[in-house]
């Protein structure tokens, strides 16, 4: 629900300025969001600067070697350094991306990284994801059947398949839920971009045999009916998927079966 | 903190069975109001600038008459699903029912008034 004030433990204050490299000649500077559950402190961002002649081309890289060489207290998420995996979403000067596949040099002056807007901190630039996880197991991300034949391979048309391009894809980095304004005022019940655009990966999966309780669930005017088609979360989507048409495909079908 | 599981957390109560229907009203009254509004800006254009008895004449003609009170029906239901949305988007709680019942209410009233007011200047 919207909040228009935010709790005083939550104002961002100014942190510490890390010292620069010594010697370096082209030096960046990082503006990074730091909180710890530790202490009673507000969160603050605090400044580093970093040798880019020493440094890799992507945001995860100049991450990873705050963490390595200046300040291993950072705390973020990452695995597969190459868009696979979502873990390193984060908010990286302004907009919500995949940090191992954001380019340094598409950010124009100093680089600002938060993490995910409007989720639960853990620590630093790592959000609670529980509940966006959990809105993801309830629309029950998997082929359901009720017939037991074939006993084998379910087939799958060459059309029907082409169905799902531009939905498996989804990583679930959370990036576009976070940016839905509908998802932050009503994230707990508007299931949110991520999990709808899987919700219809399913729906119109050719081998599924639940599709009417899928829509029966959607059926809400909240866990559905909450996009606006803002469209915010086809715009940051860093795999450049477009979860807002998913929502109008089920919203379509929603009419298709009661007009 | 009440032990809930994260599941029965996102599920909560399940599936309102609604939402379609103003979903479709929604679009149906959108898509009138494309043809009415024009229409009733139209109408409505015209009678400004004349005489009483010239107004009087003028909603006494059916069609006139007719498309006004689609444009004020059409008009009214639009806004009262808009604001609904608006007001489930930013009000929670007991204040969201209230909100939507006053809503209701006022477009309700909006729509009677605008209609009795109508059919007072056709028939007269």
């Amino acid at each position: 629900m919207v909040q228009f004030n935010l709790p005083k433990n939550s104002k961002i204050v100014t942190g510490k300025t890390w010292p620069k490299p010594e010697g370096a000649t082209n030096v960046r500077k990082f503006q990074i969001y730091r909180w710890s559950p530790d202490d009673e402190k507000n969160p603050s961002v605090d400044t580093y600067f970093i040798d880019m002649d020493k440094c890799g081309p992507m945001v995860l890289d100049a991450l990873i070697k705050i963490k390595n060489e200046i300040d291993p207290t950072l705390t973020f998420r990452r695995s597969c350094r190459e868009g696979i995996c979502g873990s390193c979403a984060m908010n990286i000067d302004g907009i919500n991306t995949l940090a191992c596949i954001y380019g340094l040099d598409e950010i124009k002056g100093d680089v600002r990284i938060f993490p995910l807007p409007h989720m639960p901190v853990v620590k630093d630039l790592i959000p609670d994801l529980t509940h966006f996880y959990a809105q993801h197991a309830s629309i029950m991300p998997w082929l359901e059947t009720k017939t037991n034949r074939p006993e084998k391979e379910w087939r799958q048309s060459i059309e029907d398949r082409k169905k799902l391009d531009g939905l498996y894809e989804c990583v679930m980095c959370a990036s576009c839920s976070t940016s839905c304004p509908s998802y932050w005022w009503n994230g707990d019940e508007y299931l949110g971009p991520a999990a709808l655009l899987h919700a219809y990966r399913w729906i119109i999966d050719s081998r599924d045999e639940a599709t009417g309780e899928r829509l029966d669930y959607l059926e809400d005017s909240f866990k559905l009916y909450r996009c606006h088609t803002i469209m915010n979360c086809a715009k940051t989507c860093p795999k450049g998927l477009n979860p807002a048409a998913a929502i109008a495909h089920i919203k379509k079908m929603m009419l298709e079966r009661t007009h | 903190m009440n032990f809930l599981t994260d599941r029965k957390r996102a599920t909560g109560l399940g599936s309102g069975g609604t939402g379609a229907q103003h979903h479709w009203l929604t679009i149906a009254t959108s898509l009138s109001l494309v043809v009415l509004v024009p229409l009733f800006v139209f109408t409505f254009g015209y009678a400004v600038g004349h005489s009483l008895e010239e107004v009087l004449a003028f909603y006494s003609s059916p069609c006139i008459a007719i498309i006004t009170a689609l444009c004020l029906v059409g008009g009214i239901i639009h806004l009262k699903t808009e604001v609904d949305e608006a007001v489930e988007d930013y009000v929670g709680g007991i204040k969201r029912k209230l909100t939507l019942i006053a809503v209701a209410g006022f477009c309700y009233t909006l729509m009677a008034a605008g209609l009795f007011a109508l059919l007072k200047l056709a028939i007269q």
